[in-house]
């Protein structure tokens, strides 16, 4: 992770500073995912889901290194993708906290993965007409292969919910832990504001209908009841303000950079 | 099929190169490379190359390899990674899918997955790919994911061969 990997010569880029914290909070998302999808390699419960989750985990990872970089030159600092990946402490990462929970059981992976993904797929659809083409590209781009994400993700669902007793207990169990984490989602923070009014972004709350309906199709079809809304709910992830395990998550992320300032590779 | 000039030997070169995950196939076959822009008075060769996926490793290994085909042609390359338009297993030539398929990966068929808004598939199983050993069409997905993030793993249920799948995005 040396060289910027987007070229941004000659392109519109309507994204002006204000539209940098509404970015970060999209690469953060993406980054932070990407951590903890690597985690399953040589964890999940087959090999090819291994392979399945660092390929997803490799995407994500790409829709962030391109938006780093661009990140860095439209908010003034010139900082590049390892300086946000690997400098930032956890009160500057802007990303929501689902995807910063620990990786827990197959099952929580898949509902989040399943809710994730749904997600993406309507918020690059949206991006892909994003006033900014630099942004427009890399959503352009994502959106193929988080389509296919969600049909990862969903098959999962239905095999694991219409499956064995214990798969379908496991995966109603499921559904209700991950199900708190999914209305921070989904809110339309100061920075979504800005970059939507700019036409660079689009409103988080827009997107929520169809990603329900999606979601809902996968819950249905799996045989599995949809949770009863939480009591609690996360909040405070797009302000800089985290869970327990994201400290865990950077130290892990940061520790060969920060052990060896300056290395390269 | 890749819009590329071959014209000058350095862009013959470049043209040339391998894909390091799947050798058997040029990056110009593969499509990747977007275009190759030579000035024969300064010696400067520009290149834009696309990356299949997002996060695709091999793409710092390809702009380094480019660098160094045409430092030994004489030439200093300015290699650029474009994003848009996304890359399209469409622009992959006649001649690159025939590779594909003598190497054992089942070339791309049209595009199709994941494109559709309709309701959740069943099963796993949506359109038909041949075997690349056997060139039977009774062949099954073993999994979305293959050893690349550009490929699914599939099994072969005439001969039993498993074989990788280049998947059409």
């Amino acid at each position: 992770m040396t060289e910027p990997v987007t070229d941004t010569g000659g392109v519109v880029q309507s994204a002006t500073k204000p539209c940098a914290a509404y970015l970060l909070g999209l690469a953060d998302d993406a980054m932070v995912y990407a951590q903890r999808l690597a985690e399953w390699m040589t964890n999940a419960p087959q090999i090819e889901e291994d392979m399945a989750l660092g390929n997803i985990a490799l995407d994500l990872l790409g829709q962030a290194r391109a938006l780093y970089p661009y990140i860095g030159s439209i908010d003034g600092t010139g900082r590049g993708e390892d300086d946000f990946a690997m400098q930032r402490v956890e009160r500057d990462w802007r990303n929501v906290h689902l995807v910063e929970q620990e990786r827990g059981d197959f099952a929580d992976e898949m509902t989040r993965l399943l809710w994730f993904s749904a997600y993406q797929v309507e918020l690059h659809t949206a991006l892909a007409g994003s006033a900014d083409e630099v942004v427009a590209g890399v959503a352009g781009k994502a959106l193929k292969e988080v389509r296919y994400h969600l049909d990862h993700a969903s098959l999962w669902v239905v095999r694991l919910g219409d499956g064995t007793d214990e798969s379908h207990r496991r995966m109603e169990a499921a559904l209700e832990r991950v199900s708190p984490y999914l209305d921070e989602v989904f809110d339309d923070d100061e920075a979504s504001v800005v970059a939507a009014g700019l036409g660079v972004g689009v409103l988080p709350s827009s997107l929520r209908e169809r990603v329900v309906e999606h979601v809902a199709r996968v819950v249905e079809q799996a045989t599995l009841p949809v949770p009863e809304p939480s009591t609690w709910r996360s909040r405070g992830g797009r302000a800089g303000i985290h869970s327990k395990p994201m400290g865990y998550l950077l130290a892990e992320l940061q520790h060969i950079a920060r052990s060896y300032p300056g290395a390269t590779w | 099929m890749s819009p590329v000039a071959v014209e000058s030997a350095v862009a013959q070169a470049i043209s040339s190169i391998p894909d390091p995950e799947v050798p058997v196939v040029s990056i110009a076959d593969l499509g990747i490379l977007r275009s190759v822009d030579v000035d024969e008075h300064a010696h400067t060769v520009a290149v834009t190359i696309t990356p299949t996926y997002s996060g695709c490793p091999a793409m710092e290994a390809i702009a380094s390899r480019i660098v160094f085909e045409a430092d030994r042609q004489g030439y200093a390359a300015d290699v650029r990674t474009q994003l848009s338009p996304a890359w399209t297993t469409d622009w992959m030539s006649e001649q690159g899918r025939e590779a594909l398929l003598r190497f054992g990966i089942a070339p791309p068929g049209a595009v199709a997955a994941g494109e559709s808004r309709g309701p959740v598939p069943v099963a796993i199983s949506r359109h038909v790919v041949t075997c690349p050993h056997c060139g039977s069409s009774d062949t099954t997905e073993i999994s979305h994911f293959g050893s690349t993030a550009c490929k699914a793993l599939r099994r072969c249920n005439a001969c039993l061969e498993p074989f990788d799948e280049f998947k059409a995005i």
